[in-house]
């Protein structure tokens, strides 16, 4: 067996979901190389051949992948894949984009956000917003699979001493081209490593009641979430959104605010060591993964807490 | 430009999905089913396209069973001209739906593929990818704002970092993600519309495609619940416990 783990980057830094790929790809086992895509980024080739675990690492450093669109990335992986028995990236918006895109190329299926390894051709996956757990068996020569980072651990970023070879990179497709990026405020705490978040739901009532829980994150060293609710008000912008269509965390604690718990929110956060719900409604479904749930107006609570820590 | 709309009908996503006892999948018997919100929001894309006059046709596709024509007759309610049912009775994977839908839109002609982000039964997240690479075309994931001038598109996709923008060759394929629209409710007269507009059925066997499933369920099971936690009666109880207890803080 031989892996290839499509790393995530920013051309500077290797992405930690990457180093939770890289874990999923040792459990698997055989082989792990990996492939790094972008622009003036050997110095991305260099970390990632320190990674623990790891065999060589191509690097193809071509201004068509600078921005990761995923035409000309899908182009390469197609290129690099065969010989490999399996593909892996993280469940990240980078792997969901372009691993899709390069499976079909391949005409093969991808397995999305596997949670387990069983076996070289036999995965985990939550359906229906983790509800359900299937066990899937491929039947594919080729495996492409995204990983749930939070379900792995990470593998050590030093210790590997891996060779880089330099690879070409095909033709520019010419599809799509990158315009800019909007960053949302790079001051806080990042929401997918925190060790302790605290998110707001529809009981928020606005954007700007946000602040009480910005307040009690820098308190924490927290990092500031949301629900889908919270996002579909316009209180806060999507990369805060936690839950089956945003991001799936799993910090030490989780502070509930006016969140009810709806599934679709459940399954973004029901992994965290310690739960925490604040809610005024006693029957809200919230309470039922609470570790400690606290009945009470949030607009009291909330600065109580803040004042308490 | 005509629009192929790609639709997927789904468990309610208000309804909490239950494991059947054998293991064998979830029970979908005489449960509540609805089009994936975030096939909404692709239909109410093509629908404000068509509104704004970049485009003049919507078709809204969907591969499946029988009760998917009432999946599509949604559709037609909502806004969509006429509706392609491809008829299988079998559970597809995305690749398949991906190769069917391909060559629908190839057949009708489309300049334009617009479907949800994700179905939030089996949450892949894959067919609107797969499509595009299938049909050549450009990809424009989880959009949140699409602007259609000539040959270009300018997307504002959803990215974990924020917002990015990208703008892609037309034709392209487009997904959707929540924020791009408000899907509009459906009023009775519409409904009553709908009933009239046509209704193609399309069985799969019939375009020759392999379709054949790569990955073999072995078994579908519940998660681990979490259990049960304690109620406390006030902040300082809650600070304590985090501190001394749970010792998180």
């Amino acid at each position: 067996m031989s892996n290839l783990v499509i790393v995530e980057h920013d051309n500077n830094e290797v992405a930690a979901a990457t180093l939770h790929a890289v874990t999923a790809a040792q459990q698997i086992g055989g082989d792990i190389d990996l492939l790094v895509a972008g622009e003036n980024c050997g110095a991305v080739a260099e970390a990632a051949a320190k990674i623990a675990g790891v065999s060589s690492v191509k690097l193809a450093d071509d201004a068509k992948f600078g921005h990761h669109l995923a035409e000309n990335l899908a182009t390469l992986i197609v290129d690099v894949a065969p010989g490999y028995s399996h593909v892996l990236a993280s469940a990240t918006t980078f792997g969901k984009n372009v691993m899709p895109r390069a499976a079909a190329l391949l005409d093969k299926a991808q397995i999305s956000e596997i949670v387990e390894v069983k076996s070289p051709d036999t995965f985990v996956r939550p359906i229906y917003a983790g509800n359900a757990l299937a066990t899937v068996q491929s039947s594919d020569e080729i495996k492409m699979i995204t990983v749930r980072t939070i379900m792995f651990e990470a593998a050590a970023a030093e210790g590997g001493s891996a060779s880089v070879e330099v690879i070409g990179g095909g033709a520019d497709t010419g599809l799509s081209s990158w315009v800019s990026q909007a960053v949302s405020n790079n001051d806080q705490v990042d929401l997918t490593s925190a060790k302790i978040v605290i998110s707001g739901g529809r009981g928020m009532q606005s954007g700007d009641n946000f602040e009480m829980l910005h307040k009690v994150a820098a308190k924490l060293g927290a990092a500031v979430g949301a629900s889908r609710a919270a996002v579909d008000s316009g209180f806060v912008p999507n990369e805060l959104q936690v839950g089956q269509t945003g991001k799936v965390i799993a910090p030490d604690l989780y502070i509930a605010v006016g969140i009810s718990g709806a599934i679709q929110h459940l399954a973004g956060m029901k992994e965290s060591k310690v739960i925490v719900a604040i809610n005024n409604d006693s029957e809200a479904p919230i309470f039922q993964v609470a570790d400690y749930g606290l009945v009470a107006d949030l607009f009291e609570a909330v600065p109580e807490l803040d004042a308490a820590l | 430009m005509k629009v192929l709309v790609c639709v997927k009908r789904v468990l309610d996503p208000q309804v909490k999905a239950r494991v059947k006892a054998d293991g064998s999948g979830v029970d979908l018997a005489n449960a509540k089913m609805t089009m994936n919100p975030f096939c909404e929001n692709g239909l109410e894309e093509a629908l404000r396209l068509r509104e704004a006059g970049t485009v003049e046709e919507i078709i809204v596709a969907s591969v499946g069973g029988g009760k998917t024509e009432e999946t599509l007759r949604h559709g037609l309610a909502m806004g969509a001209d006429r509706a392609i049912q491809v008829v299988t009775e079998e559970a597809l994977e995305p690749l398949a739906i991906a190769k069917v839908l391909k060559q629908i839109a190839e057949q009708e002609g489309v300049g334009l593929v617009l479907t949800g982000k994700q179905a939030i039964d089996d949450d892949s997240n894959q067919t609107a990818q797969m499509m595009s690479a299938l049909l050549g075309w450009s990809l424009a994931a989880f959009c949140s704002d699409i602007k259609i001038e000539g040959d270009k598109a300018t997307i504002i996709r959803e990215v974990d970092a924020g917002l990015e923008t990208i703008e892609v060759r037309m034709p392209t394929v487009m997904s959707a993600d929540l924020r791009l629209n408000e899907p509009r409710y459906v009023k009775l007269p519409d409904v009553m519309k709908a009933k009239r507009k046509p209704m193609d059925k399309i069985e799969l066997d019939s375009l020759g495609l392999d379709t054949a499933n790569r990955l073999t369920t072995l078994q579908v099971e519940e998660p681990e619940g979490r259990a049960a936690g304690i109620i406390v009666n006030s902040v300082g109880e809650l600070v304590e416990k985090l501190r001394n207890e749970a010792k998180v803080i």
